[in-house]
């Protein structure tokens, strides 16, 4: 039975088993590719995008779950042309080096900023520890998540 | 290219045999030039004569176009410049860093660029991106060619205006001119010419003092592309079409398939199974279908027995025991007379050193998307050598060079562990069969399992000093690990050093810096322990051994950043200090950590870095501080595990690799030479961090730790070699 789900604001209704992986429907069938598959197993967070504003791994989330939940992946930060205030920043401190793994960096960011608008560098390392920079740009992105919260709340 | 520079690239040659002398199969004609990139002007750099041709004026040549071309440059009639270059980007930032250098040249704004790279449709033929020789090598050919290209546009704004050509300049993306204060933009110069010029490799270039654009910490190009999830990376590829592939794996390595049935596979709709000698896959419409189909093939798989881990050190000494005297045989350096460094020792020391197997873990797997078209392969796919790549493709189907294209889209890295093209060999012949392009991304666990891996080895060191700190005699062999590094930076009179390969029970290969990780660990704990035997300061004692202005420069910097004179370990404190020189740059790491029971929290790493001239700051600080922190993984915990052919812990769940909560404080120093030719920077900053940290263990504990990874579980419950 075809399942429908609501990613960036927009109804798709996928034809796929339920117990189907997030990760790969978003890919594969909707062609959001910015989502990105490192480990398969939830270990790396390359795959985060928000469920309901809460940063999930979409690489373990079956369709069944996510079904009536509003998914945001990093194709929907951006607001009519507008950055993200995170993305902004990942720019500004250039938070990365291949930047393979920077989709589910700021989605993380994002989702440990909608919890804690000024996080300390301890909850920041905290919330990121389950994403693998293994470029090893983790300065960067501590400075990076720093900025986006210090400009959030100047806002 | 300096001699160390050359002996340096031949050894990575060597570590992936693959690479045969191919010479270049370039065959565009400049006619081809134009039709595929429109009219405009072409500089193309080579290593034959120099030539320029209209079109039109030489027409008993203009088909053909020299054989050795190394890159080249077009200049659109719009002005905008494209640059052809075979390197590829894999996060170290060369997109941007060439791109500042052509700007620098041609004198245009960077964003007025764009590079093609790593197409072997539309690139010049190019070695593979290793070695740290981008910035030597690519970096001076396209800064010559651009010199070249504006020198052209100063020519034919001469002729334009009927000037002098010596009151012209260009700047900004114009000609002008200082006498009649009349400019033309590039694009209206190069508007309806056909203009091809060849240059010899020999530059005028500006010198890095009087750099504006190059020597700048721009900001990657094409940042916005990265943070919108917009870069199409190689496993983002999508066809029209396409298919999704998956590979049966043996059971082992060096298995072959005894039997195989594919059971229901062929049944289920859609999917193409595909059995060719110890080959097993299937294309199917999506991913679960794929997997759906490989669980219900049955194959039988026959793998002779093989080593294990624990045999591992004592297997590889004992494979190279053998005297290996020839002339093109495994490196070997000697210096003096070892017998008679030794007798002149008054102490001696021998140590033996080890590093275990590590993965490079790119985050994004080995992944390709082959689409076949009449008789035509087209491949994308990630890797640091898209020419060989396409030759291997080109073998394994049996077709001419010129019937396979390889497209390499920006990386999800690499770090030396993308040299070979498994995944795009593996869905070109899925895509064959099927008939349909097919994409195939290997799982975490096969790039875990079927990659190649750091080779592991054994380093023994034996060395003697006198009573004054100075270094007489110098035995150092490296077996299986890797000939890279293998000198000493240090002035030692005697000297014995050899490389002695093995057959290695894992497949091995490339990683970033190869074995010079290795080989500085084994010599910078070396010589930390012999300091601590004549009871002088580690630092004193390096210096009191180097005559290397450039390496006494960094460990100074690095000594007087860390305050190494003032500050003291204690026993929950330590501090370490190491020296690496690679690849023509140089680097020494200050460390401080915390001893905690048996846990070992490093708190502060001060690095001072120096590569000649830099050309981005920006990128060149941001991949020092990633180096230091994926050589912490070498150093503290990463190891592969494996026996009888398996990989035991292919999840990364069982292979830690240093996450956000093993950052310690970074400080980078980097010294900037303006009077050096630039020097590669990827691999030289991991150096000096492993030695450094186990120097900075035995100063807190006592516990002189000589294995990679030191402290997978913590500190050893019952040290080796210290109390009884």
């Amino acid at each position: 039975m075809p399942l429908l789900l609501s990613v960036n604001g927009a109804n798709h209704t996928i034809d796929a088993p339920p117990d189907s992986k997030l990760l790969y429907v978003l890919r594969d069938s909707l062609g959001l590719t910015g989502t990105k598959y490192g480990c398969g197993e939830g270990m790396c967070g390359a795959c985060t995008v928000l469920l309901d504003g809460k940063p999930a791994r979409s690489c373990q989330a079956p369709l069944s779950t996510v079904v009536g939940k509003k998914i945001t992946t990093i194709e929907g930060l951006e607001q009519n042309g507008r950055l993200h205030p995170v993305q902004e920043a990942f720019i500004g401190a250039e938070a990365f080096q291949c930047a393979y793994c920077t989709s589910g960096m700021i989605m993380a960011a994002v989702g440990l900023l909608h919890r804690n608008s000024r996080p300390s560098v301890e909850e920041i390392i905290d919330a990121m520890d389950g994403n693998i920079c293994r470029c090893g740009t983790y300065p960067r992105i501590v400075e990076a998540v720093r900025q986006a919260a210090s400009k959030g709340s100047a806002e | 290219m300096n001699d160390e520079a050359t002996s340096d690239l031949l050894l990575e040659v060597e570590q992936h045999a693959a690479i045969r002398p191919l010479g270049y199969g370039f065959a565009l004609g400049r006619r081809d030039f134009f039709k595929l990139l429109g009219s405009g002007v072409v500089v193309c750099l080579s290593t034959g004569p120099a030539r320029t041709q209209e079109s039109g004026a030489r027409r008993h040549s203009e088909e053909d176009l020299p054989q050795s071309i190394q890159a080249w440059l077009h200049i659109a009639e719009d002005g905008r410049v494209t640059v052809y270059t075979g390197k590829v980007e894999v996060g170290q930032n060369i997109r941007t860093s060439l791109t500042q250098q052509v700007a620098e040249e041609l004198r245009v704004s960077a964003s007025s660029i764009g590079l093609i790279m790593g197409d072997t449709a539309l690139t010049p033929y190019d070695m593979g991106t290793f070695g740290s020789r981008t910035t030597p090598t690519m970096g001076p050919q396209l800064r010559n060619v651009s010199a070249a290209a504006r020198e052209t546009l100063l020519d034919l704004a001469a002729q334009r205006w009927h000037a002098d050509r010596s009151s012209l300049v260009a700047a900004d993306g114009e000609i002008s001119d200082r006498n009649s204060h009349r400019s033309v933009a590039y694009g209206e110069l190069t508007k309806g010419r056909e203009l091809v010029q060849v240059i010899g490799d020999d530059p005028a270039l500006e010198p890095p003092s009087q750099w504006r654009i190059a020597g700048t910490p721009m900001p990657k190009v094409d940042g916005r592309a990265f943070v919108t999830g917009k870069h199409q990376y190689p496993s983002d590829v999508i066809r029209p079409g396409m298919l999704h592939g998956k590979v049966l794996r043996p059971s082992a390595f060096r298995a072959t398939l005894k039997s195989f049935d594919p059971g229901g596979a062929k049944q289920i709709p859609g999917v193409t199974v595909v059995r060719d000698g110890d080959f097993v896959g299937v294309a199917a419409p999506d991913l679960g279908m794929a997997s759906k189909a490989l669980q219900a093939m049955h194959a039988e798989w026959a793998a002779p027995p093989q080593t294990s881990e624990a045999t591992l050190f004592e297997d590889v000494r004992k494979a190279a025991t053998e005297e290996t005297d020839n002339p093109g045989g495994p490196p070997r350096f000697t210096a003096g007379s070892i017998e008679r460094g030794f007798s002149s020792a008054d102490h001696t020391l021998a140590q033996s050193y080890r590093v275990s197997y590590i993965a490079h873990v790119p985050l994004e797997p080995r992944a390709a998307v082959a689409e076949w078209q009449d008789g035509k392969l087209t491949v994308w796919t990630g890797t640091q050598r898209p020419f060989a790549v396409r030759d291997e493709l080109a073998q394994a189907f049996r077709l001419s060079s010129d019937k396979v294209r390889v497209l390499v889209p920006d990386t999800g890295s690499a770090y030396g562990g993308k040299h070979t093209g498994d995944a795009a060999v593996e869905a070109a012949r899925l895509a064959k069969a099927a008939n349909r392009p097919v994409k195939l991304v290997w799982t975490r666990e096969e790039e875990f399992t079927w990659a190649y891996f750091r080779p592991a080895g054994v380093i023994d060191v034996k060395s003697g000093i006198r009573r004054d700190g100075s270094l007489v005699a110098w035995r150092f062999d490296n077996y299986n690990s890797g000939p890279a590094g293998l000198r000493s930076p240090y002035a030692i009179p005697h000297q014995a050093i050899e490389f002695h390969p093995t057959d290695p029970p894992l497949r091995q290969g490339s990683y970033r810096g190869l074995a010079a990780p290795a080989n500085h660990f084994a010599r910078e704990v070396h010589m930390d322990e012999l300091a601590h035997i004549i009871g002088m300061d580690s630092l004193e004692f390096r210096m009191k051994n180097l005559s290397d202005a450039r390496a006494r420069a960094v460990l100074a910097t690095a000594a007087q950043k860390f305050d190494w004179q003032r500050e003291k370990s204690s026993p929950t404190r330590g501090l370490g200090i190491a020296l690496g020189a690679e690849k023509g740059s140089y680097v020494a790491t200050c460390v401080e950590l915390e001893i905690a029971g048996r846990e070992v929290k490093l708190k502060r790493v001060v690095e001072a870095f120096e590569c000649g001239a830099v050309v981005n700051l920006n990128g060149l600080e941001n991949q020092i501080a990633g180096a230091i922190m994926m050589s912490l993984g070498g150093a503290l915990f990463e190891a592969i595990h494996f026996g009888n052919g398996r990989i035991l812990n292919p999840h990364l769940v069982t292979y830690r690799v240093p996450r956000f909560s093993d950052l310690p404080k970074i400080e980078v120093e980097i010294v900037n030479r303006k009077d050096l030719a630039p020097a590669g920077a990827g691999e030289t900053p991991l150096m000096a961090v492993a030695p450094a940290i186990s120097n900075a263990i035995f100063a807190a504990t006592g516990i002189r730790l000589r294995s990679l990874p030191m402290v997978p579980d913590g500190l050893p419950a019952n040290p080796p070699g210290t109390h009884a």
